[in-house]
């Protein structure tokens, strides 16, 4: 699987990375050689394997709906890099 | 030309829990004091953990169950992937694949000239017909917070509040079944009554309890009978039935307008389906700008949660707690108690606490249809007047049943219970300063027997006492009244100015008995 | 004041805290110097608060004084690394992403110390978000290995090791993804545990590959690594994967060697790519098992060739989604430069990102894109459930699995760092045990001939921690490599 400067650029913006063309570069051949190498699980005949999310798999994992005190605000907006004291702030969202 | 419309919904229902689906924070609706209600989970803060609501998650099964969906035995929880202020992890907890719940229906009973009608399934009331509407999944998700956006246009900053941050919601898919934006206000309509009476959301659509999504587009019939569909579009967070309405019916206009201008179907080259928002203001929608370009949300199940997995005994717990659903006991209020089903529905959109009120009622006293017409006219009045609810009415069900009973055993009648009916209210007004509140103890104020004492007062009873009647009938015609020279002269109406004296004589008197007791003496 | 308390094994520092020879406060103090004085030269923490820590120390001599009950761990000091979260003190796993975070809250395991009475004498250096497995890709500065500071002391809890191994500390937390403490202990010359997955709970750590991701001891003896896991396993109802049985008394029973105990010899993990030095060391390990008493048999794990391919895809996978909440909006970096949200989100996480970390993301996101998911992630999924499936033949037939921790030595810094796939192969004979959930062991059992340590690894069934450090013990009471120290330990 060879990935081009193109597709680097691509995941990039999926994954809301800036990378200068120099990283694009050695991110396309890095990433072209571990996809190489992951290639051998293709030598596994795996159909009707169940996949494994869990390493170990349980069910059922419940909590009753009960009140746990929440944080301050203070404490909610304590590493925010920007707020008014009550909100968090980003720049304006362009909606239409 | 003409054409279908064809309308599919998406609708977002808040359950009503205590505290959030993966945190203990409350859910309260709270916009006034922004992040006061988060925690390290729902601000998605680096190492907290996700723990489903055991609450939520049984509130959502039940939702399935009344929406008649199948419940899948095994369900997982599932990573939807985009960024996004409001959205503190970069991803929303959701399911994907594998849904609580799937392949379900609501019917809806709607006008019968509205759409085509290849889907009817029986009649009801006179030109209405049953639409019924098939669910196509129903999952849990949590919601995401709140962006308040700079107004003023100058594009300053945008403020993000996670109060609402993973409050628990249930997503309800229709199949595109409905047929205009009549059809799909009726579906809402039903849907909330339905919820509602689960118990399982408050469907406060001014808090966000119930939004909805529309997908709209139209099938054009062409000449040769075939049908052409245009470009599907989606009109998000609709948050009023009217809005509802009004944005499908944009909508439907502007695709017929663009239809007839550029003849671009679905799939076509700029066919391909579009999101829109609705201004209420202008009464238009508008195109959305997509939250992700190339939107991929790359869905993975959510490493952090484990999958549930349900049982007979579960279902049935869940089944256990059901209540008869509004659609089958309006159907029933009419066959058991032969309401009309105006008064039937009349009665069932009042909620459950009125329907149940009224079977009370109706069972205490025998004569369901008495006690719809008390309920929907003197009952509804009175509350409405008061401000209250059903449940705050003074008049509870067992005295107004009891008191219809008087009417119906002849110990009363209509007009003295109506008297009596006022006289209760009265006193419950005087025991609660006339504030229209409930009262304290209202059964302690409006006893039964309170009905009996009011009727004695009053002298309010049905006189049996032939005695004293035949004395006073034969004192008026001892007056040789002119009535009576009238009466005999063949004017048949005068007996009623004999009647009212009698009655004035023997008060509770049954009018019915004077007249037939008049008639006899006069015929001597 | 006795001899220096960082030169005691753990054990008598107890007994001498216990018999009130020397307070908790005089044992930190000292161990605060050995930072000050050993820590410029191996740059293992990031973070110490000398004086919090004493404050720490004085409460617990106060407790004793005062005849109150204290913890199993209390006045021993214990280092962190600084993935695992304590209310009021930076957590910045090694990332400039993460520089000024503090976060409001304690991790579940730091809460288990405090209870234990331990205190908590610094924050250590790690690689970056856990991704790394030599030390040299933490923002802030490269960790060095105590035994040969011009070489990389493993990783990713590359100060945990390092700060155990040159007497900095008694006891450290590590995290182990796919081989993150059980490597840097094998080249550093300690014993590091990775537990079952689900042992000790995650809530609070912060996450690299959740399904991978788990919290274990660093310590210079079996016993204190069984001790340190006493303290901080056991059921948390916030951590949904917290599996809810019953925590053994390991710190009682570690001492108990096990009788006819079956030792499998993987044969896929003596084939080429294995240093002989290394080589050589193991089997000198299996043959004091031998002595011991143990049966030796030869098992085979199939699918472990598979092991980094599988472990790559599937911990990228959910790293890319475990770090997409580092966007600059509620926490983290935000950088300066940009005009639309959409470019703050970029900006942010280009420049608070590093390399290493950048690369399993964008690994990451393509595995899960849409066309490739199912090539690529499900097809990992599958392929470790196969990985498990050797394991639970496997140990069918045998109480422990043993091997070495790595195919070679502790490397020279700098030597791999423009090879990440060579970097990554070095995981082979760890990684297996993260994909399967198993538990895993790492002690010493020999140095090279250049005197860099070897390690041994003993792996058992899920839930056999017991089992694995009773095995571990057995060896080290044969043998004396856990009593060697690097020479800057005795500075």
């Amino acid at each position: 699987m060879q990935l081009t400067p193109a597709d680097v650029r691509k995941v990039a913006s999926l994954a809301r990375l800036k990378v200068s063309d120099a990283e694009v570069a050695s991110l396309a051949t890095d990433l072209t050689a571990i996809l190489g190498y992951v290639d051998v699980l293709n030598e596994i005949d795996t159909t009707g394997i169940e996949p494994m999310v869990h390493a170990v798999e349980l069910h059922n994992v419940l909590r009753t709906d009960s009140l746990v005190e929440s944080l301050p605000r203070t404490a909610a907006l304590s590493n925010a890099p920007r707020s008014d004291g009550e909100c968090f702030l980003v720049p304006a969202i362009i909606e239409a | 030309m003409s054409y279908d419309v064809i309308i599919g919904l998406e609708v977002h229902v808040q359950l009503q829990t205590q505290t959030k689906i993966f945190c203990g924070c409350s859910t309260a609706f709270n916009p006034d004091h922004p992040n006061v209600q988060t925690c390290p989970v729902c601000l998605g803060l680096p190492g907290a953990l996700p723990v489903l609501n055991a609450r939520g998650f049984d509130l959502a099964v039940k939702t399935a169950l009344g929406l008649n969906c199948e419940i899948a035995r095994f369900t997982k929880w599932d990573r939807k992937q985009y960024y996004y202020p409001d959205l503190p992890k970069g991803y929303q907890i959701s399911q994907f694949d594998l849904p609580f719940s799937h392949d379900g229906w609501v019917d809806v009973v709607v006008e019968k000239e509205s759409g085509d009608r290849s889907q009817e399934s029986g009649e009801v009331a006179q030109g209405h017909t049953i639409r019924r509407v098939r669910i196509l999944r129903a999952h849990m998700e949590e919601d995401a917070g709140k962006n308040m956006h700079d107004e003023s246009g100058r594009g300053r900053d945008s403020q993000v509040d996670l109060n609402r941050a993973g409050t628990p919601l249930v997503e309800i898919v229709t199949e595109p079944d409905l047929r205009s934006s009549a059809e799909a206000r009726r579906f809402l309509e039903e849907l909330k009554l339905l919820l509602t009476y689960l118990e399982v959301s408050d469907c406060n659509m001014q808090e966000g309890s119930l939004r909805c999504d529309a997908n709209v587009n139209l099938h054009i019939h062409q000449p040769d009978g075939s049908k052409v569909p245009t470009p599907i579009v989606e009109v998000k967070n609709l948050n009023s039935f009217r809005f509802i309405e009004q944005a499908i019916e944009f909508e439907v206009a502007r695709q017929w307008e663009a239809f007839q201008q550029t003849g671009i179907r679905l799939g076509a080259k700029g066919g391909h389906k579009a999101t829109r928002g609705y201004d209420p203001d202008r009464g238009v929608t508008y195109p959305l700008r997509e939250k992700e370009e190339a939107a991929d949300y790359r869905y993975f199940p959510d490493p952090d949660l484990v999958p549930v997995v349900v049982d007979d005994a579960k279902l049935a717990a869940i089944r256990s707690e059901m209540c008869e659903p509004p659609a089958s006991r309006r159907d029933r209020f009419q066959s058991e108690f032969q309401l009309t089903p105006y008064d039937a529905g009349v009665l069932i959109d009042q909620g459950r606490a009125m329907a149940d009120y009224f079977e009370e009622v109706a069972r205490g006293c025998g004569d369901g249809k008495q006690a719809a017409n008390w309920i929907t006219q003197d009952v509804l009045r009175e509350m409405n007047q008061r401000g209250q609810s059903i449940t705050e009415f003074a008049i509870r069900p067992d005295v107004l049943s009891a008191l219809l009973s008087r009417i119906n055993g002849k110990q009363i009648t209509i007009k003295s219970a109506r008297d009596v009916f006022a006289s209760l209210l009265a006193e419950a007004d005087e025991s609660t300063g006339g504030s229209g509140q409930r009262p304290v103890a209202p059964q302690a104020v409006l006893s039964v027997s309170r009905i009996d004492e009011i009727i004695t007062a009053k002298g309010l009873a049905i006189v049996e006492d032939t005695g004293a009647i035949d004395a006073a009938i034969a004192m008026v015609l001892s007056r040789g009244e002119k009535a009576i020279a009238d009466f005999k002269s063949g004017n048949e109406k005068a007996i009623g100015a004999l009647i009212g004296q009698v009655l004035k004589q023997v008060k509770g008197a049954d009018p019915q008995a004077v007249r037939e007791k008049l008639l006899t003496a006069l015929s001597r | 004041m006795v001899s220096n308390p960082t030169a005691l094994p753990l054990s008598e520092l107890i007994a001498k805290l216990e018999a009130r020879e020397f307070s908790s406060a005089d044992a930190t103090a000292s161990y605060l110097d050995a930072i000050s004085q050993r820590d410029p030269k191996i740059g293992a923490f990031l973070h110490v608060d000398r004086d919090a820590a004493l404050r720490q120390a004085e409460a617990v001599d106060a407790k004793r004084k005062a005849g109150q009950p204290v913890g199993q761990l209390a006045g021993v000091p214990v280092a962190v690394k600084d993935v695992m979260c304590a209310a009021g003190q930076p957590a910045t796993c090694g990332s400039r992403m993460l520089k000024n975070f503090v976060p409001p809250y304690d991790s579940h395991v730091v809460t288990k110390l405090r209870q234990a009475d331990a205190v908590l004498i610094g924050r250590t250096n790690m690689d970056e978000f856990a991704m790394g497995s030599s030390g040299e890709n933490s923002a802030f500065g490269v960790t060095r290995n105590p035994w040969d500071t011009d070489r990389i002391p493993g990783g990713s809890s590359s100060g945990s090791a390092a700060a155990v191994a040159a007497r900095m500390a008694p006891l450290a937390l590590g995290s182990d993804t796919g081989g993150s403490i059980r490597q840097p202990a094998g080249l550093c010359g300690i014993v590091g545990m990775k537990p079952t997955y689900g042992r000790v709970s995650r809530y609070g750590l912060i996450a690299y590959a959740s399904s991978l991701d788990q919290i274990g001891p660093f310590a210079t003896d079996v016993s204190g690594a069984a001790l340190l896991l006493e303290a901080i396993a056991g059921h948390d109802p916030r951590d949904s994967t917290s599996v809810n049985s019953p925590v053994p008394a390991y710190s009682q029973t570690v001492e108990q060697p096990l009788a006819g105990l079956r030792i499998g010899v993987p044969v896929e993990h003596f084939a080429e790519g294995l240093d002989p030095e290394i080589g050589r060391a193991v089997r000198e390990a299996l043959a004091v098992y031998k002595s011991l008493g143990a049966e030796l048999r030869d098992v085979h794990l199939p699918h472990s060739k598979y092991a980094i391919a599988t472990y790559y895809l599937i911990a990228t996978s959910e790293a890319s989604s475990n770090l997409a909440r580092y966007d600059g909006v509620h926490y983290g970096h935000r950088a300066t430069e940009f005009g639309s949200l959409v470019e703050m989100y970029e900006a942010s996480r280009g420049e608070g990102f590093g390399a290493e970390v950048k690369r399993r993301i964008m690994l990451g996101v393509f595995a899960l894109s849409t066309g490739y998911a199912d090539k690529y992630y499900t097809k990992a999924l599958q392929v470790r459930r196969l990985i498990r499936r050797d394991f639970d033949a496997a140990f069918a037939d045998v109480d422990v699995i043993a091997g070495p921790v790595t195919p070679t030595a502790a490397f020279k810094l700098g030597e791999k760092t423009s090879d990440p796939l060579s970097m990554y192969l070095g995981d082979i004979y760890t990684i297996s045990a993260n994909l399967a959930g198993l538990p895993g062991i790492s002690i010493a059992c020999g140095f090279t001939a250049a005197g860099l340590p070897i390690g041994l690894q003993l792996q058992a069934a899920p839930f056999e921690e017991e089992k694995l450090l009773r095995a571990a013990r057995m060896h080290e009471r044969a043998t004396d490599w856990h009593r060697r120290s690097p020479a800057i330990a005795s500075t």
